[in-house]
């Protein structure tokens, strides 16, 4: 080549080698692109070579305090599948070992590839198909599994309960919604966990921690063995353990006594705060929910009229009656409105001569004690008048009305206990501005809301804070917050359920109530529950007035009166004076736990109490179907005409 | 006497530093193919002959003696030989189209006995060399003549025709990359810069050819607005034109500007009908800029603009109607107008996964689940970059690109420093077909380019691959020993 060819063309060694600068150049960036600015490949080569199989723990149980097992866990499988390795398969077969048909199939598959309702969807993790399999069904669908390829079977535990009761109690195990997975990355599709009842509130505890086998899958989606021989998996750690406050046996005395009523009985332990029963009425079997008829039962449980899945002993809000004459004596107390030896007189009402609340008939004047005992309405009447009324210690009405409130929420009304269990409702504890608002003026007269006198009008409490009250007046000052549960397996309960709470009552002023209360027993309304000479007991009687037809029956009291080992709340609705029902249940209840046995001698009146029915007009068909077998048709028509 | 000197002579003047290079690609390839064959349940050593790395490893043996003798060879015998080889693969290339059986979907493998086999195709690259070099060598060779060019184009031309009969797209389409050749050879700039354009014009015809603005495709809009700016650029590289280049592009400009705004007022514009009068005002300012400056460039630039316009218009035509589907779909799934993961993308789109989980520094030597695990497919031969993407991160992939770019700009330097033509046009030969087997392979491997199938030279396992490239390399390195030796 001669010297001119190459001036001509010498320039494009340059270009040639910029070209492939360039190349290169365009090449790393790329590269650039692909490996460092984009995050993205990781997770798709993860979700390609990993396995992530989910190892989940062994819930914990749930014993009585007495270590009965109410708890338990006992094998299930679930069917899950990967999508993106199901190849076709005889759909027929596969339909009829489930037991389903090929709608329920084709319906199934829809559902879970609905991002809208399954918002984790990949087609490379592992989706859940079906969950909760019989033994049977695992045992075909086992034997068959390989002519399904991408269809695995993975072990869970279903709970198993050995007693028919405290169902509301215990709460119930239901598939997590997308709500639930969105909130806490913890649970994923087809993950179970508490719904209501300790179950719910204890979750954190019960579930323990799920663990992770890291698996590695090649192209074909076979097992190609342990990622890095497993030292990134994770063992599950089981749930602990724990121990509820409640006695099943007394439990489900209580229910049995309380079948066919509506209300609740709950006893607590005065000293400890704990719940030693809390019936609800009516009840389930909480074997109910559980399972692949969880759906269906779930359903009728929400339909059923007298709504069994309402826990009455805390959610239920009634006016409290005359159990709330002794919270009243202790704020006139307290306030010095009057001392024990006060005397009002009653002539059959309040105000005087008939008026309205009217009294029943009792000796006249009387001071604090006999009233208690002999439940006078007058007495309590002319008592918050006295107080409302006193404008030397309260400059208004709202002024004296606020500090009674005060009081009467430092006792435990008017806001949730605190009670380890969902959905405690608070009850209703007016202020002064609700009656300022109501009357629409401020100087309204304590005449116009006396019925709050004698726990009548606007207040309303659960079962739980009467049988509160019962233990604060047991312990003379003071409660603990109730809870149900009482240990944890190696973990200490929450201090709140430890702490005595002293409520704004100087300690002095209790005395006088016990004493009214254990008159009330001995010769007063509510002799029926009179134990002596073995169990010396304190009780009130109340019978609630209100809107919805008869009177509620109630009964809060506590015993032995010295040293109180309990305290109770009993609610039948509907159920009339409180001496009718609320009382000897109580009595039975009281025997039941402080001496095991129900003496020969009172066998009748448990069959009387457990064979009554109290129930609205509109008689449901479910109870009659899923609770009773026999009904005492007699004693109904007998109680309820009484 | 003669051979000891030989001897000496090789020693001393041949380019270590491209035989080192050589050494550790082919090295690096070794280690990434035994990655690459890796099997968890059935782990063999990297020299068990029965297994892919340590067949490789043969073959590396084999190369390096085989080099060895390339080195050792007369510089003469290869210009004396030139012809007689090309036209001994000629003749293989045929022999192969009647014989080979189809493994694969292609018709390239000569079985010669059941465990060696051979595809002469990977060997047509230096043998188009030899000849070019040998054609091109010849005493006041003059390029730009029709009776050269035909030559040259039938030389290329005549391979190419018999491996895309094999079924061989990629290895034929390698033929192109001797346009870099005849381009430093003299072929004016003007031919690579149409290639160039051409390459743009498809792309952009075909990315937005399914998105409607008025009377064409988004894609034609763009392909205007693209060769308006190219005429602008021959304007100003044939005539130094820069006036009349601002003229054109700022005219543009500001047309296209005024139909923006227009259209951000709420008024619908047409942007394909804007587009068709834009070339037109520009095909007619080109002619008269040659009427009046009396400039047989303005009127080639008119013509240039309308037979652009032409071949996009013609290209939309070629891809439905002409094309294969599957070609169709390779080419959609790399210009990102398709997702298809399962079907045609999936190669790709687990290889993108594979060298992007590899991240700066990747998982380590055999550590890579997504190639371990077979997620990749053709991952020892077409696909091996992804061993090192994964396993050696982005540090690891870009030393590869760069070793191969210092080889590369070595060859040319070293090709330019040749005393005759022969060994300069067969340096720029090995460069062109090295850079182009990178860019195809790479560029496919990370999803800038369709799927095609060519090896990454030293790196893809096979014997036939890497003995082909070893002959190319060691031909230029025993021809550039001469430079050293006189």
């Amino acid at each position: 080549m001669n010297r001119k060819d190459n001036s001509i063309t010498n320039g494009r060694y340059y270009v040639i080698s910029a070209i492939i600068v360039v190349i290169i150049i365009v090449l790393i960036s790329q590269l650039f692109n692909l490996q460092i600015l984009k995050d993205e490949y990781k997770d798709s080569a993860d979700g390609n070579a990993f396995f992530k199989k989910t190892l989940y723990p062994a819930r914990g149980t749930i014993s009585d305090r007495n270590d009965r097992l109410l708890v338990y866990n006992q094998p299930t499988y679930d069917v899950v599948y990967i999508p993106r390795e199901v190849q076709p398969f005889d759909t027929l077969d596969f339909c009829n070992i489930l037991g389903i048909t090929k709608d329920d199939f084709r319906k199934r598959i829809e559902n879970i590839k609905d991002r809208r309702l399954n918002r984790g969807y990949s087609p490379y993790t592992l989706q859940t198909f079906m969950t909760q399999l019989t033994v049977r069904e695992y045992g075909l669908l086992q034997e068959k599994l390989y002519k399904f390829p991408g269809f695995y079977v993975q072990n869970r535990a279903l709970r198993q309960y050995d007693y028919k009761n405290a169902a509301q109690i215990l709460g119930y195990l239901a598939e997590v919604d997308e709500e639930t997975i969105k909130e806490d990355r913890y649970y994923a599709r087809g993950d179970h966990a508490g719904k209501t009842g300790v179950e719910s509130s204890y979750e954190n505890i019960l579930r323990g921690k799920k663990g992770v086998e890291i698996l590695l899958r090649d192209a074909h989606g076979r097992i190609k063995g342990k990622y890095e021989n497993g030292i990134h998996d994770i063992a599950p750690v089981s749930g602990k353990n724990i121990q509820l406050s409640i006695d099943i046996e007394l439990q489900a005395y209580g229910e049995y006594l309380m079948r066919n009523k509506i209300g609740a009985i709950v006893m607590i332990e005065p000293e400890t705060g704990e719940i030693l029963c809390l019936v609800t009425s009516p009840t389930y079997d909480p074997s109910m929910l559980l399972g692949r008829d969880f759906k269906e039962n779930y359903k009728e449980l929400e339909r059923a009229p007298n709504k069994p899945l309402l826990k009455r002993a805390l959610q239920g809000t009634y006016p409290p009656g005359s159990t709330f004459k002794t919270a009243q004596g202790l704020v006139f107390l307290e306030e010095e409105i009057l001392t024990p030896e006060t005397m009002y007189s009653c002539a059959h009402g309040y105000p005087p001569g008939g008026g309205r609340p009217k009294c029943h008939g009792h000796g006249s004047p009387l001071p604090l004690v006999p009233a208690i005992a002999t439940s006078c309405n007058s007495y309590f009447c002319y008592g918050l008048n006295a107080m409302l009324s006193n404008r030397k210690k309260y400059s208004t009405i709202l002024d004296g009305f606020e500090v009674w409130k005060n009081h009467m929420v430092s006792m435990g009304f008017g806001y949730r206990l605190g009670v380890d269990l969902p959905s405690e409702k608070r009850g209703f504890i007016p202020n002064s501005q609700y009656y300022t608002n109501a009357y629409k003026r401020e100087n309204w007269h304590a005449q116009n809301i006396i019925s709050i006198a004698i726990g009548q009008g606007e207040i309303t409490a659960t079962p739980l804070q009467i049988a509160n009250l019962g233990a604060t007046i047991a312990n003379r000052g003071f409660y603990v917050t109730p809870h149900i549960v009482r240990q944890i397996q190696d973990t200490v309960i929450d201090n709140k359920y430890i702490e005595k709470r002293d409520p704004s009552i100087k300690d002095g002023h209790y005395e006088a109530i016990v004493q009214g209360m254990a008159n009330a027993v001995t010769g007063g309304t509510c002799r029926g529950i009179n134990l002596l000479p073995e169990i010396a007991v304190g009780g009130k009687t109340g019978t609630a007035e209100n809107v919805h037809g008869r009177d509620h029956s109630w009964f809060m009291g506590f015993a032995p009166v010295e040293k109180p080992k309990l305290a109770i709340a009993v609610l039948v609705e509907n159920g009339g004076f409180g001496a009718t029902f609320a009382v000897p249940i109580a009595r039975l209840m009281v025997q039941k736990y402080l001496k095991e046995e129900i003496p020969a001698s009172e066998k009748w009146l448990e069959e009387r109490m457990a064979n009554a029915v109290v129930l609205p007009n509109h008689f449901s068909t479910w109870q009659v179907r899923k609770e009773i077998p026999t009904v005492n048709t007699d004693g109904a028509s007998e109680s309820i005409e009484e | 006497m003669v051979q000891r000197r030989e001897d000496d002579n090789v020693k001393g003047s041949v380019d270590w530093f491209i035989l080192f290079m050589y050494l550790f690609l082919v090295l690096a390839g070794w280690f990434s193919i035994y990655g690459a064959s890796y099997d968890y349940e059935n782990v063999t050593s990297m020299f068990d002959l029965s297994g892919r790395a340590g067949s490789q490893l043969q073959w590396i043996g084999i190369s390096l003696v085989l080099g060895f003798i390339l080195l050792k060879l007369d510089s003469n015998l290869y210009d004396i030989f030139a012809y007689f080889v090309y036209a001994f693969l000629i003749l293989l290339l045929i022999v192969t189209i009647i014989a080979a059986p189809e493994i694969r979907g292609s018709r390239s493998w000569l079985v010669i006995t059941n465990s060696i086999r051979l595809q002469p195709a990977e060997f047509t690259k230096f043998a188009i060399a030899l000849a070019l070099a040998r054609f091109m060598n010849a005493y006041n060779f003059r390029l730009l003549t029709f009776k050269n060019l035909s030559i040259i184009f039938l030389m290329i031309a005549l391979p190419m025709i018999l491996i895309f009969l094999q079924k061989e797209t990629g290895s034929a389409l390698v033929c192109t990359a001797f346009i870099l050749v005849l381009y430093r050879e003299g072929l004016p700039g003007f031919v690579l810069f149409s290639g160039i354009c051409a390459i743009i014009l498809f792309i952009l015809g075909l990315k937005y050819s399914e998105v409607d603005a008025g009377f064409l495709t988004l894609g034609e809009c763009f392909s205007i607005g693209f060769i308006i700016l190219a005429t602008a650029a021959l304007a100003i590289s044939f005539r130094k034109d820069i006036k009349n280049a601002l003229f054109i592009v700022g005219g543009a400009s500001v047309y296209f500007g005024i139909c923006y705004l227009i259209q951000q007022l709420g008024v619908d514009v047409n942007w394909g009908l804007m587009c068709i009068i834009a070339l037109t005002v520009l095909v007619i300012i080109l002619l008269v800029i040659a009427k009046k400056e009396w400039s047989k460039t303005y009127l080639f630039l008119a013509v240039f603009a309308v037979v652009s316009i032409i071949y996009v218009s013609s290209v939309n035509y070629v891809f439905s109607d002409i094309m294969q589907p599957h070609q169709q779909t390779r080419i959609k799934v790399s210009l990102g107008m398709e997702d298809d993961l399962m079907g045609a993308g999936y190669n790709v789109n687990q290889s993108k996964i594979a060298i992007g989980s590899g991240g700066l520094s990747g998982k380590g030597f055999l550590n890579g689940t997504q190639t371990k695990l077979k997620y990749v497919p053709e991952q020892d031969t077409d696909f091996i970059f992804c061993t090192i993407g994964e396993e050696q991160g982005f540090i690891g992939s870009a030393v590869v690109l760069i070793v191969f770019t210092i080889l590369i700009l070595r060859i040319l330097f070293l090709a330019e420093k040749q005393k005759n033509a022969f060994g300069r046009i067969y340096g720029y030969s090995v460069a062109s077909i090295l850079i182009f087997h990178i860019t195809i392979n790479v560029g496919m491997v990370i999803g800038l380019l369709p799927v095609i199938g060519i090896p990454l030279p030293f790196f893809s396992y096979g014997g036939s691959s890497l003995l082909a490239f070893t002959i190319l390399l060691f031909i230029f390195l025993r021809l550039d020993m001469n430079r050293k030796r006189r």
